[in-house]
Formats: structure tokens, sequence, C-alpha cells
């Protein structure tokens, strides 16, 4: 009797305590607890079941929980609470997130939190921003994170950079990454004001990329500017920086003396009449006198605060360079406002973001920077006849007139051209973030914005200056414009599945396209003569993508994480039948450290695997119609006779209606780790990038289109390699801090696969232009070598490591050049004969192993520390394993370029006295030259003098220093070209910065 | 609040009305497609056009920008010039002293498979065939009579078929010459990816000249069509060149053939220009000698190659520049002692040579002070004034067929065939007359070398000397030496192999139907 009375116990109390356990109301106020405003849209969950609720626009909440419950409060951004409510009134307050696993981080469509991230991506704050003067923005992360290069276009004002990201994956499709500004894909980052700029993400990986898909292959650069906070109050932040830039070094050219040395001892009769006055004190620098130190000054104001509940962010600058290259300036005009209105009592937010720049360029004549190096230094600047080409210095020949073929006065091919330029650029969207039911946590959004830049300028050169005699000089004008448009609808839910797992899903559609186009101008001369006529029709072409895409996400008891992500994208490029690609992409995470044999460790702070496959896809061609046969007409110099009268031709367009999308798999492998609480953390990445389908301009057999090459899809190629980042955090506490950072890269890239019949014994598609000769190219893309590889003769050289000329002096050499002892030097004398039949010509040339401009490895150190008011740091870069063609000295060093049988006299680059080259050898070996380098990009010592009255003018001075030291081997000005052909890039200058900055 | 919503749906608007269209068809706006083109007659014209202007032109935007083929220098890479370099460098004719690549091994005789010279010519070749394919498919009576063209639109457009014909058996008997055993494409083979066959050049020669043969009828009689399109005299000369080379192409020669079509061309009513030098000047279309020529004009029909080459390349040194109508010189190509040689007295006309400063012996190639300079072409019209752009671009018209070369292959035919030997010494002597202005140094009795070398007395310069020093079986070998010939100073033997071009290993790469050239 006693068991079945102890059973029958139990189930009553059971079954009571299941129908008659009370249930009771919580209501009550969510508030921040930093600045005592309610949080709207907090999570509010009775643990152990599925029951929720949300805080409203004012922060509050209300929930039917059991009797003994407890409620767990939390929020993006916050940390989490759990309280058992000991009434039927809970008011709470929540601290942001201060552990570094609860930031929030931006990602494609939307935010996460760093700890749930599957995929690879990096994060750069502005306060890890380089600091300085930077007309646009890129350079404010070089050297951030691993597996980024960012190499500035040169020194010009404004140049801006090229970004590559685990190296390029296209050959004939553009290499760059996708940007993304505030959520609108762009152009390009421009010349947006980089004090605007809030963070950086970067998307290295499939499975963060996928979900932009089809423009996804070469990574992601998510900009996000500065916004104004919710309930903070008004707040002014005035920014003035100061610099002055100078270049330093200059090329090393043959002094004055050793000039007229070598007219006289090796020249003809009639060079050594035309040396300049015989008075050794009478020379000019030129390179010297075209540079300047460069000045620049910029202005910053931003407003920001919450004007009516409205968060927004107000910033206006004025940036004003004057150039080291005289002449040259920048003028930049930008105004940048964010503000999130709330409507419908806080279900509906319109994040806004408009964005303005105007930039006035005045271009400085880059011409001069070549011609500055071997423009003979015995004339002067200034001729005695003030009255001819502008009062300078020309070569002239019998008649007067300036010599066609020889070069011009760099100064006055500084000062006499005009060339002005005006750009504005208008980028906006606005997202609208819509929460339908109060209960869920689901999102609507819609995202709509454009852009719009038109470029106008005009170019004028006076008659009478050398440059342009024979037309009459130049004034000529263009104009171009190109606008996108977007729009966007997705939706956004996130739901616990169950106890432990949560979910969030994502979904929606977008469109965007674009159009370039430009009217055509005749070119005319100085008096408005026309030179040529302007092409009958204005130039223009858009393009669009259509997209659907969708993203999963599954959080399970923290430990671990799911993501998968589909995309679709229809482009206008393609045919109907090729139009649509199919990007998925999946990545598991694994915190490791969550698990309970680690948490007893509690070695780690954090330790994360993660593992991430996808597909993204590129369709970035320059070629907007490449799929349709397509005629057109041709200009008015391309008309052809008939009789009396001119005909204009009609042609048609080598075409491929096969064309299709370039795809990309990624495959990603990485550990996240972090000890010492956190003093310790760094990531390592493995991936590997195989990209098939490669678009690339290939050679077609003859007689089957309408040229000898086209577009189309035929080979393959793979990047593959290793970043790895550690961040050591040396002190922390309440006077000081002192952080270091290390990463380090390393990129292989390969072409696999090129041309429609597969054979090895083919060299490859030559590219690479250099100047010197005609058509000269000196890169080649080869199967099993990187792209863009040097391709060049193998040259010989003699004891004393000199290199041999063919038919040259044989005396001149030491040791036994004359190896078949023919009396001369044979062409097989001075080039490695590769293939052995006694011919030196094209089937000579080589591909050289491991000899291309992209680097092999990449490594940067960042350090940074704080002392009470002191701040400082500094980032430390190096790149190796890049190969440069010095065109500079392949041109400009050797006999022959003295100006033989001209009516000038040019001087030499000081690699004539190693090399002492007759003739110009453009396709030697000697000129490869191992580009590594070391250099301190900045570098920079701050003091706070806080407030300065009342409580108020908080004020912080900073110098700086950028691109201070530079170490390397390479014989060049600047180690640093993007593309590998250095033929004198306007320079980069050392820049010291002084900036005050003052909030109100 | 109420302004930001004026503002933000004007916004809207904006961004709304260029996007939600599902439409990712988007075509050129300023283009037109095939279909769209060939539907209005208006149009065969330009296409035609664009035919001939292949010839003189390297794109649609002159002189360059909008290359029609790719991956070499558009000035390098026109017609003419690279036919030019083709069939001058190597001979005792010309030299060139630029170090760009491909210059020097055509200057020697050492090219191979991967120069870009030979490459362009190939591909420029091509280029002509497959427009002309594309012209020929559609202006087939079935396409017409579904356009519903009316008759004399029909007629017209059948004309022009004959004319892109003619064109395309041009380019294809420079394949027969330079490249020998090509691949063979026409109008049945639409443009995509497929490999076309090769033909050897027996089977192309006959080719040639049955395709010629079926358009003789159509073509217009001589000198009644506009300026610079072709006739039937240009289809004679086109058919006499093959006759006359046939033994090089087939290895049975048809000089009595040749002489046929000579003798029928010279009734035609032509005659030579009584100015040697007024040939090669801005105004040289009123010579009444052309048969055939590419027309050029400094304004409308720019190029970078073409007889812009042929001028600026030829001047430097100590040449009185604007004299010849234009503002520099190229310092590139310039003839040897070998060649001057055969002007026995400084009385012919037609030795038109510049020799101040210039040394004859050369011994670097690169020194354009070596060499004798040639002053023929010449930018300035017969009355003295400069060409119709005075600064870089010519008006000088490029003869690819004149009379003068059809009386010297008339008197060579009769030689050779045996027959009809005293009205080839007869044409010979007009030929003669015209260079010395009086019959003095005229001949009684033919002799081949002294028809090879009158060759190189009349035609230096204009893209005939290898193939005649091939078919005199002087081109390759040890027999006859110039400078440089082999690499040497003063030549050497080369080998047989050279006679002909090498097909460019591009081709043998994508194409495995091809073999290449014995030799390479």
């Amino acid at each position: 009797m006693n068991w079945k009375h102890t059973i029958g116990t139990a189930l009553f109390f059971c079954i009571s305590g299941t129908s008659l356990i009370a249930q009771t109301q919580i209501s009550g106020t969510v508030l921040d607890k930093t600045s005592g405003e309610p949080i709207p849209a907090v999570s509010v969950k009775e643990k152990g079941s599925n029951n929720a609720s949300i805080t409203d626009f004012d922060g509050k909440y209300s929930i039917v929980t059991a009797e003994k419950s407890i409620l767990v409060f939390s929020s993006l951004g916050f940390e989490s609470r759990e309280i058992e409510p000991l009434g039927n009134v809970l008011d709470i307050f929540l601290s942001p997130a201060s552990d570094e696993l609860e930031e929030i981080i931006v990602i494609g469509y939307g935010s996460q939190n760093i700890k749930d991230l599957t995929g690879s991506l990096v994060s750069v704050k502005s306060k890890s921003f380089q600091k300085g003067a930077f007309s646009s923005p890129e350079a404010l992360i070089i050297g951030k994170t691993p597996g980024v290069r960012i190499t500035s276009n040169s020194g010009m004002p404004g140049a801006g950079s090229r970004i590559r990201i685990r190296g390029g994956s296209s050959l004939n499709a553009s290499n760059d990454p996708l940007i993304v500004i505030d959520g609108l894909p762009s152009d390009g980052l421009g010349l947006l004001n980089p004090s605007d700029i809030e963070s950086f993400t970067i998307l290295k990986d499939a499975s963060a990329t996928a979900i932009y898909g089809s423009r996804a292959a070469n990574g992601v650069i998510l900009v996000t500017t500065k916004k104004g906070k919710a309930n903070e109050p008004f707040a002014v932040n005035f920014n003035y920086l100061r610099s002055t830039k100078r270049v330093n070094n200059r090329i090393d050219v043959l002094s004055t003396d050793q000039f007229r040395d070598l007219i006289t001892e090796k020249g003809t009769s009639s060079q050594v009449a035309r040396l300049g006055a015989s008075d050794p004190d009478t020379y000019t620098d030129w390179q010297n006198e075209i540079y300047q130190t460069g000045t620049v000054n910029d202005y910053n104001v931003s407003l920001s605060g919450g004007l009516k509940k409205i968060p927004y962010r107000l910033g206006l600058g004025y940036y004003k360079e004057a150039g080291v290259l005289k002449t040259s300036q920048l003028d930049r005009y930008s105004a940048t406002l964010n503000a999130t209105p709330s409507l419908f009592n806080g279900k509906l937010k319109a994040n806004t973001s408009a964005k303005f720049i105007r930039s006035d360029n005045v271009y400085a004549n880059q011409g001069a920077i070549g011609t500055a190096v071997f423009f003979d230094p015995t004339r002067p600047v200034l001729s005695d006849d003030t009255s001819s080409y502008g009062g300078y210095f020309e070569w002239l020949m019998p008649n007067g007139n300036p010599s066609v073929l020889s070069p011009r006065n760099p100064v006055g091919l500084l000062n006499l051209r005009k060339d002005l330029q005006r750009n504005n650029r208008f980028l906006g969207n606005i997202l609208f973030d819509y929460q339908p039911l109060s209960s869920k946590d689901l999102h609507l959004f819609m995202n709509i914005g454009g852009e719009q830049s038109s470029t106008s300028g005009t170019v004028r050169i006076p008659a009478d200056a050398a440059m342009n005699f024979n037309n009459g000089g130049e004034d000529n004008q263009y104009q171009s414009t190109r606008t996108n448009r977007l729009i966007e609808l997705y939706a956004n839910y996130k739901e616990d599945l169950s106890k432990n797992i949560s979910s969030d899903f994502t979904g929606g559609y977008s469109f965007q396209h674009w159009t370039s186009s430009s009217p055509s101008y005749p070119n005319l001369s100085a008096s408005g003569d026309t030179i040529s006529p302007a092409n009958p029709n204005p130039f223009f072409t858009e393009n669009a993508l259509m997209s659907f895409y969708g993203r999963a996400n599954f959080n399970i008891s923290n430990k671990y994480l799911l993501t998968t992500t589909i995309r679709s994208d229809g482009s206008s490029r393609f045919s109907k039948t090729a139009r649509w690609g199919f990007f998925p992409s999946a990545a598991l995470g694994w915190n490791i450290n969550e698990e309970d044999f680690f948490k007893d460790l509690k070695l780690f702070s954090k330790l994360k695997l993660r593992v991430g496959y996808g597909i993204t896809g590129q369709q970035d061609i320059f070629n907007n119609y490449g799929y349709i046969p397509n005629y057109n007409f041709g200009t008015a110099t391309a008309q052809y006779q008939f009789g009396n009268s001119f005909v204009d031709v009609l042609r048609p367009d080598a075409y491929d209606y096969n064309l299709q999308w370039e795809k990309t798999a990624t495959s990603n492998i990485a550990l996240d780790f972090g000890f010492l609480k956190g003093r310790v953390n760094g990531s390592v990445d493995f991936y590997n990038k195989n990209t098939t389908d490669l678009l690339a301009v290939i050679p077609i057999p003859a007689g089957t289109n309408f040229s000898n090459s086209v577009l189309t899809n035929v080979g393959a190629m793979t990047n593959n390699g290793l970043e790895a980042s550690v961040n050591f955090v040396l002190i922390n506490n309440q006077n000081t801090n002192w952080d270091v950072g290390l990463n380090a890269t390393r990129n292989r890239n390969q072409i696999r696969k090129l041309a429609i019949v597969q054979d090895t014994a083919s060299p490859g598609i030559q590219v690479g232009g250099i100047s010197g000769g005609v058509g000269n190219t000196i890169q080649i893309h080869a199967i099993g070598m990187p792209m863009f590889t040097f391709f060049t003769y193998e040259q010989i050289y003699d004891e004393n490591n000199k290199p041999i000329e063919r038919s040259g002096n044989i005396d001149s050499y030491s040791g036994v050049v004359d190896v078949d002892g023919n009396g001369k030097i044979d062409n097989y004398e001075a080039y490695v004969d590769q293939n052995g039949d006694g011919i030196i010509n094209s089937s000579d040339l080589i591909a050289h192993v491991n000899s291309s401009p992209e680097p092999r490895q990449m490594f940067a150190f960042n350090t940074s520390f704080s002392h009470k008011r002191f701040s400082g740091g500094m980032t430390w870069r190096a790149e190796t394993g890049q190969v440069m063609y010095n065109n500079l000295n392949a041109n400009h060093a050797n006999y022959f370029e003295v100006g033989g049988s001209m009516r000038h006299l040019n001087n030499l680059t000081s690699d004539y006295l190693d090399s002492e080259f007759r003739f110009p050898q453009y396709l030697s070996s000697y000129y490869l030259e191992d580009a590594s380098f070391l250099r301190l990009d900045n570098l920079y010592l701050g003091y706070n003098f806080g407030a300065l009255y009342k409580d108020q003018f908080s004020t912080s001075v900073n110098l700086s220093l950028q691109n201070a030291l530079v170490i390397t081997t390479y014989s060049g000005l600047d180690p640093e070209v993007a593309g590998g052909i250095d033929n004198m890039i306007y320079p980069r200058p050392r820049v010291f910065n002084v900036q005050v900055t003052v909030n109100f | 609040m109420k302004t930001f919503k004026i503002i933000g749906f004007a916004f809207l608007a904006w961004v709304l009305t260029g996007s939600c269209a599902n439409d990712l068809n988007l075509t050129p706006r300023y283009g037109l497609n095939a279909d769209v083109v060939y539907s209005d007659p208006g149009n065969y014209i330009n296409v035609l056009a664009k035919l001939y202007a292949g010839l003189a032109i390297s794109g649609n935007q002159g002189p360059a920008g909008m290359p029609d083929i790719g991956g070499i220098d558009e000035g390098f890479s026109q017609y003419v010039r690279v036919l030019w370099n083709l069939q001058e460098l190597p001979t005792d004719e010309e030299v060139c002293g630029w170090n760009d690549p491909g210059i020097p091994e055509l200057n020697s005789m050492t090219w191979n498979d991967n120069s870009s010279f030979v490459s362009a010519m190939y591909y420029r070749i091509y280029y002509q065939i497959t427009l002309a394919n594309e012209f020929l498919r559609y202006t087939n009576p079935q396409w017409m009579d579904d356009q519903s063209f009316s008759d004399q639109e029909k007629t017209m457009i059948t004309d022009m078929a004959a004319e892109a014909m003619f064109l395309r058996a041009l380019s294809y008997y420079h394949a027969l010459d330079l490249f020998g055993n090509v691949p063979f494409v026409d109008e049945t083979d639409n443009p995509g990816l497929f490999f076309p066959e090769q033909i050897i050049r027996k089977d192309l020669y006959n080719w040639i000249l049955l395709e010629l043969n079926s358009i003789e009828s159509l073509m217009k009689p001589a000198l009644t069509v506009d300026y610079g399109r072709a006739d039937r005299g240009a289809l004679l000369a086109l058919r006499s060149k093959l006759y006359l080379n046939s033994e090089v192409y087939t290895g049975k020669p048809s000089y009595e053939d040749c002489m046929t079509d000579c003798a029928s061309l010279i009734k035609l009513g032509y005659s030579l220009e009584p100015n040697y030098a007024y040939n090669f000047n801005a105004d040289n279309h009123l010579s009444p000698e052309f048969i055939f020529a590419v027309n050029f004009d400094g304004n409308h029909t720019r190029t970078y190659g073409g007889t812009t080459f042929l001028l600026h390349s030829h001047l430097g040194g100590s040449m009185d520049i604007p004299s010849f109508g234009t503002t520099s010189g190229w310092q590139g190509n310039r003839a040897t002692k070998v060649w001057f040689d055969k002007f026995s007295d400084t009385l012919d006309s037609r030795r038109m040579v510049h020799l101040d400063g210039q040394e004859d012996t050369i011994t670097t190639v690169g020194t354009f002070t070596e060499g004798i300079a040639i002053t023929k072409w010449n930018n300035t019209n017969r009355d003295g004034s400069a060409g119709s752009e005075p600064v870089t671009f010519v008006d000088i018209d490029f003869p690819m067929f004149r009379l003068a070369d059809i009386y010297l292959m008339y008197a060579e035919c009769a030689v050779r065939s045996g027959q009809n030997m005293s009205a080839g010494v007869g044409y010979f002597n007009l030929v003669r007359e015209r260079a010395y202005g009086n019959s003095s140094m005229n001949i009684s009795a033919l002799n081949l070398q002294e028809i090879l070398d009158e060759r190189a007395r009349e035609l230096y310069g204009e893209g005939h000397r290898r193939s005649d020093l091939i078919r005199f079986g002087q081109f390759t070998g040890g027999d006859y030496l110039w400078p440089f010939k082999g690499n040497e100073q003063f030549g050497t033997s080369t080998s047989s192999h050279y006679n002909l071009y090498p097909i460019p290993s591009a081709d043998i790469l994508s194409n495995q139907n091809l073999v290449q050239n014995p030799g390479y």
C-alpha cells in the first residue's frame, strides 16, 4: 500500500503543479546604465522557455510568466543580465558591452557579435586608423589587417590606391574588391573624407562575402560613416591639420662633369658641338626645379546629437593641398549627413545617409617628372630669348621651331599646361527599418540609394608653348557622368528555436543599375581650329544586376555556429542562357573554449575554429555588351575615300555569345585564439581560392571572329595562402595602455589554364606594356606561374657582374666573353640561348620563376601606447618577394638615349656607369630588381590637454610623420609601384603633420 | 519633418525611376545589331568602306584608339605597313634601324614563329577575310528577298559583293604569297568557336583563280568606278600576279596566261605618269598609271602605318624635312649600297636618294646616317604645296598595282615563255623612256637578270621585292648577298625555309588543325 500512496501523491503534486502554477505579469523599463536613457528593442525572455517580449521605443516591456521565473534581458551591444523579479515591476539598467566578445561588427546586410562570426573578416575602427593627412580614405587602414595589400597609386594629391584582398583572382575582370558605403555598393572610395569614417569591415572569405555573390570574388570592404547616437547631447568636434610634404630623394643621374666627359669622349662631332656652355658653374638640377615643399590644410567640423529625438551627425570638411610637384593642387569640399529619424513610435527607422564631395584638381603635367631626370644639365631653365616658347630654353631645329622628337623643358611643361578638373559626387541612401510586431524580432528593410558623379575639365596649352607646337597649342574640354541606383528589399528575423539554439534569418532582393556617359568634343588648337573633329556619337554604356539572397545563422549553446548563405545574381552583361549565377556558401564555427572540458582549464579566453566554403562570382568586366554582335561607325578621321567623297566605315565587334560568370570557390580554415585573459589574442587563417571560367582576352583561331582575340571564359587560377595576426596587450591599467600587434600574410598565385587548347609549350599571353620602343611588353600570363610574371631575355654577365651587350666591345669586359672566339660578341653571348638554336629571338624570352610584381609575403607591425595625457604609436610595413622592372633605367641608361642624330642631348641615369650599354636593351633581365622593402608608414605622438575651460573645449594635439623611412635594395625612387613597371611615378613624399582637435 | 518627408519622397522617386524594371536585356545605345545593319541597303556602302579601309587604317578611330586587332601597336599592325615590312626589310632594298622587337629579325632574315610583325600581317589578312565573309553572308539573294530590297538595290548590292570577293581574294593572295598553307574560311563559316581546316598552297591558288574568274564579269570596266574602288583592271592585275608566280605557288608555270592578262590590262586605257616622282606624292591619285591603290588622307584617313609610316620612316639625318610636306622624321628605313649600285648613272629619274651626310656602307643597322636615304615618298602636291594635314598625316596613296609593273611583268613573261619578245622589249623600253625622259637607255634584247634589276630600280619600296627575289631564286641561299642578310654585315647564305613565313605560334596553338610550315 505504501508505494501506491507514494506514487499517487507524486502524481497529484505533478498534476497540481502543472495546473495550479500561478501566472504573473511583469512589466518595467530597461535603461542604459551610462546615459540613463531607455533602450528600445531589448529582448526580454523567460529563461528556460520560449516566452519572450521586447521593449518598445520608450524602453517599456510587459511579459506574462510563471510565478517563479528568471528573466533574461539581452540586446546587441549591451551586457546581458538575468534577474529574478521580486514583484510585478522590474526596472533594470543594462551596461554597454565592454567585453570584446560582445562587440558588434558590421557584416553584409546586418551586424553580428564577434563571437558569433564564422567567416573571415576583420573590422578596423577609427581609433586604430593611421594618423595624418589623407586625401582618400583607404590609406587609413594600410598595414592594419593581414591579407590586404593597399598600394597608393602615387604621391599625387587625390591619387587613390589599388586594393587587393588575398591576391587578385581575375586577369581581365577587375581585381578590386567591392566597396559598400553605408549599405550602398559604390564605384569606389574616391575622395570620401577620411574624418567621416567610423570603421572599415573587410570581408575576406566566401562565407563572409557570399551574401554579395556576384561581386564578391575579390573580397568586400564595408565602410561605415560616423553617426550620431540616440540620446546624446549636442556635441561639436573641430579638427585642423596642417602638413608639410617633401620629396627627399632624387634619381641618381650623371653629374654635369660626368656628362661633359662622356660626350667629349664618346660623342660624335655634332654631339660635342651640342654641349651647352662650358662654364662648369652653369648647370641646372632639373629634379630640384620641379619639386617644391607641399602643404596640406585640412579643416573638419562635425556636429552631432539628437535633434528632437533624431540622432544625427553632420560633418563638413575642407581639404586643400599643394602637391610636391609644382603647380599641382587639390581642393576638396565635403559634407556628410547621417540621421536616423524614427516614425510610428519607434517602429520605423529611416537611416539616412547623404554625402556630397566636390573636388577641384589642378593636375600638374606629369611628363615633367620623367623629363626632369634626363634633361641636359648643362642648359638653363630660361633662355636668352624671352619672347619664344614662354621664355623657356627649348631644343630647336635650324628653322627655329621646336625639334619634334626632342624632350621639352620640364619647367615649361609644368607652367605652360593648365589641366583643371572639377568632380561633383553625390551618394546617398535611406535604409528603412520597420519592426511590425513588438513580440517578434522581425525587421523589414528597404534600402534605396544612388550615386552620381560628374567630372568636367579643361586642358589648355598656349600656341607658343613648345609642347604641342605643331598643332598650335590646345584648348580642349571633356566631361563625363557616372550614375548608379539601387533598390533593396530584405527582411531579418531572429528567433530562439529552443533553449540552446538561436537562429537568425535574412532574405531579400536587390536591383542595381549603372550608367556611364560622356559627350564627344573635337580636339581644338589654342586658337580654336579643329585638329580632329568630335566623334559622331557620344559615349554611353549601362549595365544592371538583379539578385536574390538569403542567409541563415544558427548558434547552438554558444558553442557551435553555423552560417549558410545563398545568392543568385542575374547580370545584363551575359546572354539569357548564361545570365544567372548561383553562389552558395556554408561555414561552421566551433567555440572550443565554451566546451565544458575547456572551461575548467581557463587557459584560453577565446578559442574558435572556423571552417568555411563558398562560391562567389565576378562579372566586373570592362565590356558591357560582350555577348552581342554589335556594329559601330568609325570616327571622322577613319573614313575611306570613294571618288570625291569620304565614306564612314561600319565595323562589327568580336563577341562571344557564350560569355558567362567567372566563379571563385574559396575554402577557409582558421583558428581564433586568445589567452592570458585576452591579453594575447589573434587568429590564423589558411585559405585556398580557385577561380574557374576565368574571363580573359585570349587569342582565337584566325578567321573565326572579328578580331584576333576575344573576351571569353577560358581559364583557371588559384590563390592560396596564410594570414596570421597577433595582438598583445602589454599594459592595461588606469593610466597606461600599451598594445603591440603583428600581422603576416603569405599568398601564392598561379594560373592553371589559359587557352582553348591546353598546351604547356605555349609561352602564354604577353602583357605589361613598357615605355621604350613601340609595343614592347615585359610580362606574361603563363600556365603554372603567377599572373604578370616577368618575361625577358636572360642576361649574361662578365666576371665583374657587368652585363654583356650584343655586338659590344670585347675589351670593355673582363674575362672571356667571346665564347666561340669569332672575334665579336654574338647575341647568344649576351643573352642565354634558351633553345640552343644559335639565334636569339622571341623564343628565348623566359618567364622567370617567382618573378612577379606582387609580394610573396607581407608583414606589418603596429604599436600604440597611451600614458595619462600622452599617446603615441607607429606602423611598420614590409613586403617581400616582389620584383620590379626599372623602366627608367631601361630607357635612360644607355648611350643611344643621349640622342644620336637628333637635335638634343639627354643626360643618363647613373646606372649607365655600371652597364655602359650603347643601345637600349629593353628586354634584358638586368632591369629586373628585387623590390622588397620595409617602410615606417606612420609615427605619431599626441597630447590630450583635457578640458580647457569649464569642462568644455577638450583639446588634443597630435604630431605625426607619414612615410618616414623606407629600407630597400631597389635602385629606383620608390619600391612600391602598382603593377611592377617603374617609369617614374609622381613621388611619395615624407609628410609631417600637426593636428589639433577640439570637442565642445 | 515635413521637409524631410518631401525630400525623402523625391529621392525615392528618383531612385525608383531607374530600377524595378525587370530588364536585364540591355543593348548599346549608339550601336547597331547585325540584323538592323543589313536591313537597310544604305548601310552596305559603309560596311564595304570598312573592307577597303582595312587596308588603310588600323581601327575605327584614326589614327588609333579603337583597334581592329589587339596585342600589337595599331600603327605597327596596319596592313600596308606590315605587308611592306615583310616584303622589303628582308631584301636588298631596305633596312630599318629601329630596335623594336621583330624588326632586327626581319632585317636579318632570322625570324621565328613568335615574330610580332609576322603575326600582325597574318591577323590583318584574316580580319579582312572574316569581314568579307560577314558582308557576303548578307548579300545572298535569299536575304535580299526577305528584306524586300528593290531590284536597283539588289543590283547595287550584288556589285558590291563582287568587290568584297575581290578584296577577300586579294588578302588570300597575300596569305598565299607570304604563308602558303593557311586556314581556310569562307562565308559559310559563322563566327564562333570552331577550328578552321588548313588548305595547302596549291589548292589555295586554285581557289583564288576560280574566285577571280567567277567575278570577272561582275566587276565594273576599268576606269569607270569611283577612284579607290576595285574594277576589272584591279582584278586582271591580281590575276596576272597569280599567274606570274604560279611556279612558286604550285610548281607549274603560267607565264603565257600572265602575258595574256597583262596584254588585256595594257589595252584598258592606263598610261605612264610622265614624271616618276608624281606617283608617290600627296596628289598621286592624279596618276594615270594606277590600277589599284590604297587611299590615305591627312584629315579623313589617318593612321600611323600606311604611307604616313612610309614617309616618316624614311626621313632623318640631314634631310630637309619641311620640303617633304611634313614636320618630323622617324629615322628608320633606308636602302643598301647593293641596291643603289644598280643605278648606272645619275640621270635615271627614279634614283631618288639623299646622300648628304650618309655613308653608303652600313656597319650598325641602328644608325640612320649609314645607308642610302630614300626621297621617293613625299607629302607635297604637284604644285609644291604641302598635303592637307601638314603636321603628321599624309595624303599619299599607296599604289598596289601600277602600269609600269605590268609592263615589266609582260617583258619577264616574254623572256620566260619565249614568245612575244619584241612586244616585251617595247614595253620594257616604255619604262626606260619614262625614267630617262628619252630613249637613250633603251635596250634591244631582254635578259632575266636585267629585268630583275629593272624591277629594283622601278618598283623599289613598293612591297614587291621579296616575291620577285623568290621567283628568281635569289631570296634565300648564297647566290645573292646583301647587307645583314643572315645577320652578317655583308650578307651570308640563308636557309630556304625562309621563303615562306611561319604561321604564328598563337594560331598553331589555338587551332590544332594547322601544321606549321617546314623549318619552324
